[in-house]
């Protein structure tokens, strides 16, 4: 069981728990605001795009370069953006923070 | 070839030059192939814009000579665009709500039912457009009678069999939504047609020629898209009954094989963007006022992104596609399509046991260079039911 913690385009502060899945599937059965997963987690969307806490990063991990080249278009993309439909739940990263990046 | 293989005609050129040439009506168009070089334009909106002056030209082949009412959002760029895209999204995410989607799925379950009785199935006409019109009533949010008067204009609403742009049926779908507009103007219900009249954009009440301009995008953008993509999952799933069992088996991957068919299908081959500036593409050299298409169905084979571009691989995780467009003018309607898609194949999975191809006729379309399947002109199926 992994806690997680999204913090919403209102800024709301939410944390939920998982044991499996992805983090897009999470925060879409959760209604996390602007997590839409409009594409189901294939990385076609760009519509689960999060800021990972810089502090959380190592237990994240990066971004593949598929990943990479959707981000590259996003103009809210910085250092710490990650689709979260890439991220699948796991022990190792409870206690993680995600900011719902912005429009 | 199999009966339901989709051939990828870009593969030499998207691996040269990147690029095609197609002479549209003395408008050339340089076609974009490769998938990042097709994101990148598609981003772009600034140099490679949708809301010019003349209406109907990011369409290929151009609609100039036969449109004069400005599709919306599609023909509109930022700032103005998102006023409008704001204003629609929400009603075309209701798709996402469980009562939508149970009303689509009782009217797969109905085209179904029609089909299982018969002993050949034309697929295009009495399934598929069946199919698509009836869904559409859901999307507008008008009663399902209405579907009767779509599916009787016939496959095309542009084209005729003379000519992939015909100016007179095109009237007949403009004439009709005047019509509808004219009707909710005076008498407002629930439907599509009066919210939009009674809607507010950028703080003035939306005009009828902006509604006709949501209504005409509605009507064109989801008809022949639908058809096809719905056609060619019957003609897939025929000649490969393993796939349909295996979704049996695991509906679970329902949403990647929907993806994928997506992919594979590219059901819109391409859309055009006209160039604001001098720039370039590929290293080519564009001018200023030049097109552009973004070529969505050679993007999403290619090579350097997709394993085994070629091949429906129904549980693909990874699957970057452009089967919806990318960026500011991504498909409005792909949340309806997606719902579409995916209660077929549950609807497919739960009635029907086997189907088989008698015969077809494959639409081929002419892009000069690139001959490409999209779908079928015609396909004779049996189905056969549980």
């Amino acid at each position: 069981m992994a806690q997680i913690t999204f913090i919403d385009l209102n800024k709301d502060s939410i944390t939920l728990e998982a044991d499996s899945g992805s983090l897009m599937e999470l925060a879409v059965q959760n209604n996390i605001e602007g997590i839409d997963g409009d594409c189901g987690g294939v990385c076609s969307c760009a519509t689960c795009h999060v800021h990972v806490a810089e502090s959380d990063m190592a237990k994240v991990g990066e971004a593949s370069e598929i990943e990479q080249d959707m981000l590259e278009l996003d103009d809210n993309a910085n250092e710490f953006s990650r689709l979260c439909c890439q991220i699948q739940v796991s022990e190792d990263l409870d206690g993680v923070t995600l900011t719902v990046a912005g429009e | 070839m199999g009966k339901s293989e989709i051939p990828d005609p870009f593969k030499h050129k998207r691996e040269t030059t990147g690029l095609g040439h197609f002479n549209d009506q003395n408008d050339p168009v340089t076609m974009v192939l490769g998938l990042k070089d097709v994101r990148k334009c598609a981003h772009n909106w600034k140099t490679f814009q949708s809301g010019g002056e003349e209406v109907g030209r990011i369409v290929v082949p151009s609609e100039v000579a036969i449109r004069e009412t400005r599709q919306i959002p599609f023909e509109v760029d930022p700032p103005e665009h998102k006023g409008y895209r704001d204003l629609l999204d929400p009603w075309f995410k209701r798709p996402l709500e469980p009562a939508y989607q149970e009303k689509i799925k009782a009217i797969i379950i109905g085209v179904i039912d029609e089909v299982i009785a018969k002993d050949s199935v034309e697929v295009v006409e009495e399934f598929s457009l069946k199919l698509q019109s009836r869904a559409l009533t859901v999307l507008l949010n008008i009663p399902y009678e209405e579907s009767e008067v779509w599916i009787n204009w016939g496959k095309h609403v542009f084209r005729s069999e003379e000519s992939d742009l015909d100016g007179e049926k095109a009237a007949i779908l403009y004439d009709y939504i005047d019509t509808q507009l004219d009707k909710a103007a005076v008498n407002p219900g629930e439907d599509l047609y009066s919210v939009l009249l009674n809607s507010e954009v950028h703080g003035k009440k939306m005009s009828k020629e902006e509604a006709k301009g949501v209504m005409i995008l509605t009507f064109a953008g989801g008809r022949d898209t639908i058809i096809n993509a719905v056609t060619n999952s019957i003609a897939y799933f025929a000649e490969h009954p393993e796939s349909l069992e295996r979704l049996r088996n695991e509906p679970e991957i329902t949403n990647n094989a929907v993806e994928e068919l997506i992919r594979y299908f590219s059901p819109l081959t391409h859309m055009g963007r006209v160039a604001t500036e001098d720039t370039q593409v590929c290293e080519h050299a564009l001018e200023a006022n030049s097109r552009i298409s973004l070529c969505w169905a050679s993007a999403n084979r290619d090579e350097r992104v997709f394993e085994t571009p070629n091949e429906v691989v129904l549980d693909r995780k990874v699957n970057p596609h452009v089967a919806f467009g990318f960026g500011t003018h991504n498909c409005m309607g792909a949340t309806h399509a997606r719902q579409i898609m995916n209660i077929l194949i549950g609807c497919l999975t739960e009635k029907v046991s086997s189907m088989s191809i008698l015969s077809q006729e494959d639409n081929i379309e002419d892009w000069q260079e690139f001959q490409r399947k999209v779908g079928y002109d015609s396909l004779h199926v049996k189905f056969i039911g549980k």
